[in-house]
């Protein structure tokens, strides 16, 4: 692991109301992690991956407890605050892609850079290298409705990359494709990781998933039940 | 700038159903436009054809002269004053001697005001020169609405009959020497022309008068003698009312038009909010803050009276500059109305009227965007993010 931490998690709880009840959803979690980390968040449904990913990503505050994202403490962020974080140093990749419909390829990867107020021709350069990336400079004109699954997610992922986060979070990214665009997902966010140095962290129960990240940490009833690195060449 | 540029991105890519409510909305603009301007050229339009008819630049009024009650004409005569003589040429007064009376068109009868004016007047637009043929036959003119009322044309011979000062009665025969069209009922509907001095002889009133029209703006002798100057604004400020009143009903026609394009903007945000919570979540994860989808979707809806205005320009300024140039037909007659309204209306379309609608119908639809986006800042962004529906 490397030596630089950029997320620390300690004794991280949280609750969501149900009726009159609550349901805790993740219960006691630490966790650190460093600079370059491709990691795998691993457990069935409902064991709390996404809930923690989310709080990762400062969608979500913690009911009980610590996360500190990049010198960040989750739970004293301001909106603000927690959007200006996401906006430079976190990248999300989503399940169902989360594309914006109505723009381009370019349009969509584009979309983040617009945010951070990024002047056009730096710009443009930024989402052609994002582009290049994940092998899609010949599709900046196609919408996502003209796209195989497989596109789609490689558009999300230079989306999530092109303003070069510190911290790339996906939640489920394999579970609408097949093995082969999975690998190949894969194959590029790992080229990613290798080449930028940027942190992955997946929410999965995908085996093909699994088989690509470098630590596994198993999540069972909201409580970290592995935490294991493993060696790849 | 970021938010508009987005804003415009998001509308130009929904396709047909921005343009639907783009299309809805341009239709309130120019409608709305439109009423008003024929409002505004109506407004214009009897107010010229009074003043050309009728009003000039003003009228002296005898003391007792009460023209919503025809029994105060006996009373309401005097001499022309001495300072209007001195002050004006003959050709920029017109005395009008007026007193009630009947004819006998067809048989029965007909009461009318008679009214007696210089044969030789150009200050007002009636055809008075035919009154002055050079016959002994009493030459009168009438308006179109009182030959079609009284069944009379031109050349034709009818009874007339008055009192004199005194009370006397007493009848001639008048002949119709010329028919004119006018707009303006009050020199027209019920009433007839003859010369001023033939008026004077039938009721024993020599170089008397009831009203004087004049060439100039006389308030600064606003009374003298028996007389009262009125200026403009006081002689148009019935047909000001009238048109006010009926600018209340076009009020009610915008507030419809602009209630329906609302509507349709409404509608568009509240069911943009209900299928786009996955984009709003998206938008919330990549940096932006609710506040600012807030603004987005605000910007978003508002927009769509921008190119709404872009697209009404289109279709609207070549179709209310031709109406504005070649008229509109009123298939009603002045006379139906009760006050002066042109058989042809020319619609006014001026830059404040187009400029103050725009700015309303924005004002309006930003507000009506603004209010459904509200809900956004309330959403769950991890829910959002799901398609949840919240």
């Amino acid at each position: 692991m490397n030596t630089e931490l950029i997320i620390t998690i300690e004794g991280l709880k949280k609750h969501f109301p149900m009726g009159n009840s609550r349901f805790t959803a993740l219960n006691g979690i630490d966790l650190i992690f460093g600079k370059g980390e491709f990691a795998g968040i691993i457990g069935p449904s409902g064991s709390g991956k996404t809930t923690l990913l989310n709080i990762i990503g400062t969608l979500d505050a913690p009911s009980e407890g610590k996360a500190v994202i990049l010198g960040h403490s989750a739970d004293n962020l301001s909106a603000r605050e927690s959007a200006a974080l996401r906006k430079s140093q976190l990248g999300f990749i989503f399940q169902t892609y989360n594309l914006f419909q109505v723009y381009t390829v370019f349009e969509n990867v584009e979309f983040p850079l617009l945010l951070q107020g990024i002047e056009t021709s730096r710009r443009r350069q930024m989402v052609l290298d994002a582009l290049d990336w994940v092998g899609l400079s010949d599709k900046i004109r196609s919408k996502p409705a003209q796209l195989s699954g497989g596109e789609s997610q490689r558009v999300a992922i230079a989306r999530a990359m092109v303003k070069r986060p510190a911290i790339v979070l996906a939640d489920e990214p394999t579970a609408n494709l097949d093995a082969e665009n999975s690998h190949h997902i894969l194959q590029t966010m790992e080229k990613l990781n290798r080449e930028l140095n940027t942190t992955f962290i997946f929410a999965t129960h995908d085996e093909k998933v699994i088989g690509y990240v470098r630590r596994k940490i198993f999540l069972l009833d909201g409580k970290v039940a592995k935490d294991e690195l493993i060696e790849r060449n | 700038m970021i938010a508009f540029k987005l804003a415009l991105r998001n509308l130009l890519g929904a396709g047909l159903r921005t343009w639907l409510n783009v299309i809805v909305l341009s239709f309130s603009f120019i409608i709305i436009i439109w009423t008003k301007g024929i409002l505004e050229g109506w407004d214009r339009e009897a107010k010229q054809d009074m003043i050309k008819w009728e009003i000039a630049s003003g009228q002296y009024w005898n003391r007792n002269f009460d023209p919503y009650d025809p029994l105060t004409l006996t009373e309401s005569h005097s001499s022309i004053p001495d300072l209007l003589k001195n002050s004006l040429p003959d050709s920029e007064f017109v005395p009008v001697l007026i007193t009630q009376g009947s004819i006998y068109p067809e048989g029965r009868m007909m009461s009318l005001i008679i009214k007696g004016i210089p044969p030789g007047q150009k200050l007002l637009d009636l055809p008075t020169a035919v009154l002055d043929n050079g016959s002994d036959e009493i030459q009168s003119i009438i308006g179109k609405a009182m030959a079609e009322s009284s069944k009379l044309d031109e050349g034709d011979y009818v009874t007339l009959r008055w009192r004199d000062k005194n009370g006397t009665f007493d009848a001639t025969e008048i002949r119709i020497a010329g028919v004119f069209d006018t707009n303006v009922p009050a020199v027209d509907v019920g009433q007839v022309w003859i010369p001023l001095e033939k008026l004077r002889e039938m009721m024993l009133l020599p170089g008397e008068a009831t009203i004087i029209v004049t060439g100039k703006d006389m308030s600064q002798y606003s009374v003298t003698d028996d007389w009262i100057f009125k200026d403009l604004d006081f002689l148009l400020s019935d047909i000001e009312n009238i048109i006010k009143a009926k600018g209340s009903v076009g009020i009610i026609i915008w507030g419809i038009m602009l209630m329906m394009a609302m509507l349709a903007v409404f509608d568009t945000q509240v069911l943009s909010i209900f299928r786009r919570q996955k984009e709003i979540g998206t938008y919330v994860a990549l940096g932006m803050t609710r506040g600012q989808v807030v603004k987005l979707f605000t910007i978003e809806g508002a927009m769509h009276s921008v190119l709404a205005a872009a697209v009404g320009a289109v279709y609207g300024i070549p179709l209310l500059t031709l109406q504005a140039i070649k008229g509109i037909n009123i298939p009603l007659s002045s006379s139906d109305f009760g006050i002066a309204m042109a058989e042809k209306l020319y619609p006014v379309y001026s830059i404040g009227l187009i400029a103050g609608t725009i700015l309303i119908v924005m004002l309006v639809t930003t507000l009506v965007s603004y209010w459904p986006s509200r809900k956004i800042a309330r959403l769950n962004p991890t829910e959002a993010l799901r398609g949840r529906i919240q």
